[in-house]
């Protein structure tokens, strides 16, 4: 019997007003995330990955408006919170961690005074302390001599080291999940890797769940357990990673998977992505919006998109999925 | 059959930017006010000494200090002027001073800063150096020095106002030569054969100008700020000529004891030119670079 | 720490240089006899050529600049024709005036601008932003004699509330013993609040005009920087965080907003030095303004001189204060000096 989810995100929309007209960045989004598991939210840029994650912490652009949907954790609709309820949740219970740590970190205050602020707003420690506290969030992050470096700057330190703080601060209220936005985007690939095994070892301690945004499959394949593929604000496929590699379903997360530099065997077999991202201001957007850059589209794809159930887990949103059991290279072109 | 779709006609520059700001104004209802409010006041500096039902400065010592009435409509002052001739009058003077300041600053700041940022070398250090130096007085104090040592007229009040706005002039046009120098615009017009100064008179200053327009609107509402508190206290142009600076001087004195309207009217005028011309330069920075809007 | 305040103070001295030379020349080249200006309207050729004579004014310039330079370096400014008193020993007896009305006109508009701006920029486009929006920009309008005309006009006249302008004090109170020249304080040192008040009363409607006048750049500025810093990346952060709206919007934000506001201070600054002038003479203050006006006006001009000199060098300091202060603020300056 598995357990219930930690978030729920049912059928969750955003709308952005702009001055070139209505985007319609989300739409009908749903996945959820298990008590201790970690997923993926993997897709190209402009796919609205973060625009989730910001519309379930509630940071969304005043330009922006949740339209429909619901995202429960422990018992609330956080989209329809009070700021009250929303206050008890941020930071708390839910953090997030943002990519470009150097600015996403207050540039005039010490990091060990942002790590105290948080303790302290979260009632965790007394506020005398919390600096000390603080210092000992740095260690748990693996920053050397954290108690000089609590009252450094920002600027004074790498982009690696930021992240850790920015880790830090998230993780200091012990959340029971943690959204991380591209959290190695713009950090050399040694620290890559070293943050995403903090990331990973901290979330196993803790028994923490993570959602990780990114637009690298290969990342996501390496560290969830689960991922869910989305094109243009639409989700296009959720599966456990095992499966979604091995068998892609959807067109789709099969480009995606050979655009990956991980899968194809030379840089020739590289393929890029047909197409491109439709213009989500269009009043007249197809109910599929792959559907006008897809090799499979049949005259299904006009309707409504489906929820088709595929496997245990796996859940694929398409007419014409591709067949069980297909080696990549074929799945790739065939219609 | 032939063809009979018509291709649109390439518009000239001047048609596509008259058809923006037209957009703008509609947009922005606060802009076409504004506008609307510069005309009437260029029309009451062109045509008020005509149109005026007084003399202003015919002085008429059984009607002193008459407040606002149906023969007087912004009341007397202390030697029975009409408020209201004098106050109109005074545009013309006043927006003049204005026109001036504003056409000599674009002219000494607008050159002299463009010739720093397109020669750079020794132009450029002695512009900055006179530019710094003129920036670590107050401004006000400045033009207080330099029109008591030349002397109250209205042409060095001009000058006084041209000098004390000249650094902003530079600093802005000598940023712009700066990035037309790096953009390749010289080298282009160079390889053409154009001589430096054909280039920087016919290539630069003219895109550098839209730029400065804006803040000439600003500068113009300052002029007349700057020429009436010369005036107020004395070193500006001097009574009887109507200007509204030392006629808020002149009525300073009974304010306080409840004759508020000779200095009342001149200083509202005061108040109403130079704040049309503060939104004109806002709606001017719209028309001229939307980017810019604060 | 130290560094950033020498770099700084090394930066200020070729103004200060430029400051002594400009007025200068404000005085050598004038169109005319320079010795005429200093000898006064009803000089007789001889009393001028006496005065040519002992000022130096018949001497090649480079040699009277460095008489100028030397005298300035002993404090000599030069003589009021019209008191006959030495011209420093009457600034410094009067900067007190100016400078406690200056400073309590800044704290005004300060108390009002800065507030305004912050809740302008956490409601864009409310009614209240429009508000702040209109405000600044009539404040920029109006003539700033204008305003404390208007003021007076109101308040004392119609309201009877304020005092009548006739300067620092009521004339049945007598200035405290002088510490710091400034009223205020000195009558609270003193430890005697009738003056305190008295002079306080006093201070209210000039203070309040010249806080009129500097309210609108102020406003203008905080609300800008605001707008500019909430939409940042460190803001979102701190949101995600869960702090309260007063820590994101005061500690993190505001803090990081008041580095351009306080670089526009000097600029406000300077323009107040300048509206000073008209104040003190709509109000009859007794402070520098007012005496380099009367001294125009009798043709006096060694006191004209003096003033613009004083006025600079307080305005180049003033900016090198602000420059400390920022660096104080803003550890990325502080480190990389």
């Amino acid at each position: 019997m598995t357990a219930p989810p930690a978030l729920c995100v049912d059928r969750l929309s955003v709308e952005f007003r702009t001055r070139s007209g209505l985007v319609r960045a989300l739409d009908d989004v749903t996945f959820s995330v298990r008590r201790s598991e970690t997923i993926a939210l993997v897709g190209e840029s402009g796919s609205g990955k973060s625009v989730t994650a910001y519309a379930i912490m509630g940071l969304l652009d005043p330009a922006g408006r949740v339209t429909n949907g619901q995202a429960m954790f422990d018992g609330i609709d956080l989209l329809a919170a009070s700021p009250k309820q929303l206050a008890a949740v941020r930071g708390r219970q839910i953090s997030m961690i943002f990519q470009n740590p150097r600015t996403a970190l207050n540039p005039i205050r010490p990091v060990g005074r942002q790590i105290a602020d948080v303790l302290i707003r979260h009632g965790k420690v007394p506020a005398r302390e919390a600096p000390q506290q603080a210092v000992e969030m740095l260690r748990a992050v693996g920053i050397s001599d954290p108690g000089r470096r609590a009252s450094a700057y920002p600027f004074e330190m790498s982009g690696g080291m930021c992240q850790r703080v920015m880790i830090a601060i998230a993780l200091a209220a012990k959340p029971s999940l943690l959204i991380a936005d591209e959290p190695t985007t713009g950090l050399d690939v040694t620290t890559q890797a070293v943050i995403m095994d903090l990331i990973s070892d901290l979330a196993t301690e803790r028994g923490m769940a993570t959602i990780f945004i990114t637009h690298d499959l290969a990342l996501a394949s390496q560290r969830a357990r689960r991922v869910v593929v989305m094109h243009a604000g639409h989700v296009v496929e959720n599966a456990p990673t095992a499966d979604l590699c091995a068998e892609p379903r959807h067109p789709y997360t099969a480009e995606l998977i050979a655009a990956t530099p991980d899968s194809a065997a030379s840089l020739d077999d590289l393929a890029a992505i047909p197409g491109s991202l439709p213009d989500l201001r269009r009043t007249d957007l197809p109910p599929c919006r792959y559907s006008e850059r897809c090799p499979r589209k049949t005259e299904l794809c006009a309707q409504p998109l489906p929820q088709t159930a595929v496997g245990a887990e796996h859940i694929v949103a398409c007419w014409n999925p591709l067949p069980a059991h297909v080696p990549l290279k074929l799945a790739i072109g065939a219609s | 059959m032939t063809d009979t779709t018509a291709v649109a006609p390439r518009q000239s520059p001047l048609a596509s930017l008259l058809r923006h700001s037209r957009h703008v104004l509609a947009e922005n209802p606060v802009t076409s006010f504004a506008f609307a409010l510069f005309l009437l006041i260029l029309l009451a500096a062109l045509f008020g000494p005509q149109m005026v039902p007084y003399d202003p400065l015919a002085s008429n010592t059984a009607q002193t200090l008459k407040p606002p009435n149906a023969q007087h409509w912004f009341g007397t002052d202390q030697l029975g002027r009409d408020v209201f001739s004098r106050v109109t009058v005074a545009t013309r003077l006043d927006f003049f001073i204005a026109v001036a300041s504003v056409a000599l600053v674009f002219l000494m700041g607008g050159l002299a800063g463009v010739a720093a940022g397109f020669f750079g070398g020794w132009i450029d250090r002695v512009v900055g150096r006179i530019a710094d130096t003129i920036m670590a007085f107050p401004l006000f104090v400045l033009a207080m020095g330099i029109v008591a040592a030349l002397g109250n007229t209205v042409q060095n009040i001009v000058l006084a106002t041209a000098i004390v706005n000249f650094p902003l002039y530079a600093r802005i046009a000598r940023t712009e030569a700066n990035v037309r120098r790096e953009a390749g615009f010289v080298e282009a017009a160079r390889l053409s054969g154009n001589a430096n100064w054909r280039i920087l008179i016919g290539q630069i200053l003219p895109n550098v100008f839209p730029i400065l327009v804006v803040q000439m609107s600003l500068t113009m509402g300052y002029a007349i700020l700057n020429a009436a508190g010369l005036s107020f206290i004395g070193l500006g142009v001097r009574p009887p000529t109507p200007e509204w600076g030392i006629m808020v001087a002149e009525g300073a004195a009974f304010m306080v004891s409840g004759q508020w309207w000779n200095a009342f009217f001149p200083g509202a005028a005061l108040m109403i030119t130079v704040f049309c011309f503060n939104l004109l330069g806002d709606g001017l920075r719209d028309i001229v670079d939307p980017r810019r809007r604060t | 720490m130290m560094t950033l305040i020498i770099k700084r103070a090394a930066m200020a001295i070729p103004s200060l240089i430029g400051v002594v030379v400009v007025t200068f020349l404000l005085t050598r080249l004038l169109p005319g006899d320079p010795a005429a200006y200093f000898a006064g309207p009803a000089a007789t050729p001889q009393a001028i050529q006496e005065v040519r004579v002992k000022l130096g004014l018949d001497k090649p310039l480079i040699q009277q600049f460095s008489h100028y330079v030397v005298d300035l370096a002993h404090g000599n400014f030069g003589t009021s024709l019209t008191t006959g008193q030495p011209v420093v020993t009457e600034l410094r007896t009067r900067l007190p005036a100016s400078a406690e009305l200056t400073l309590l006109g800044l704290l005004v508009s300060i108390a009002i601008a800065v507030p305004l701006g912050i809740i302008a920029a956490t409601r864009p486009n409310s009614l209240l932003d429009h508000t702040c929006r209109i405000v600044s920009t009539a404040g920029v309008s109006l003539p700033v004699f204008f305003t404390g005309l208007i003021l007076i006009y109101f308040f004392y006249y119609w309201l009877g509330w304020a005092p009548a302008p006739l300067g620092r004090l009521d004339v049945f109170y007598l200035a405290p013993p002088q510490v710091t020249g400034f009223y205020l304080i000195d009558s609270l040192i003193a430890g005697d609040p009738q003056t305190f008040a008295a002079a306080l009363k006093q201070l209210v409607l000039p203070a309040l005009t010249l806080g009129v006048f500097s309210l609108a750049p102020i406003a203008r500025m905080t609300r800008a920087s605001m707008l500019a810093v909430l939409s940042s990346d460190f803001i979102r952060t701190a949101r995600a965080n869960g702090l309260s709206n007063w820590t994101v919007v005061i500690t993190y934000a505001f803090r990081n907003a008041m580095l351009p506001v306080i670089t526009t201070l000097g600029m406000v600054f300077s323009f107040l030095l300048g509206a000073n002038v008209l104040v003190e003479k709509v109000f009859a203050w007794p402070g520098i303004g007012s005496y380099a006006v009367e001294a125009l006006l009798a043709s006096d001009f060694a006191p004209v001189q003096g003033f613009v000199l004083t006025m600079a060098a307080m305005y180049v300091i003033l900016n090198l204060v602000i420059d400390v202060l920022y660096g104080l603020i803003d550890p990325r300056v502080r480190l990389e000096a």
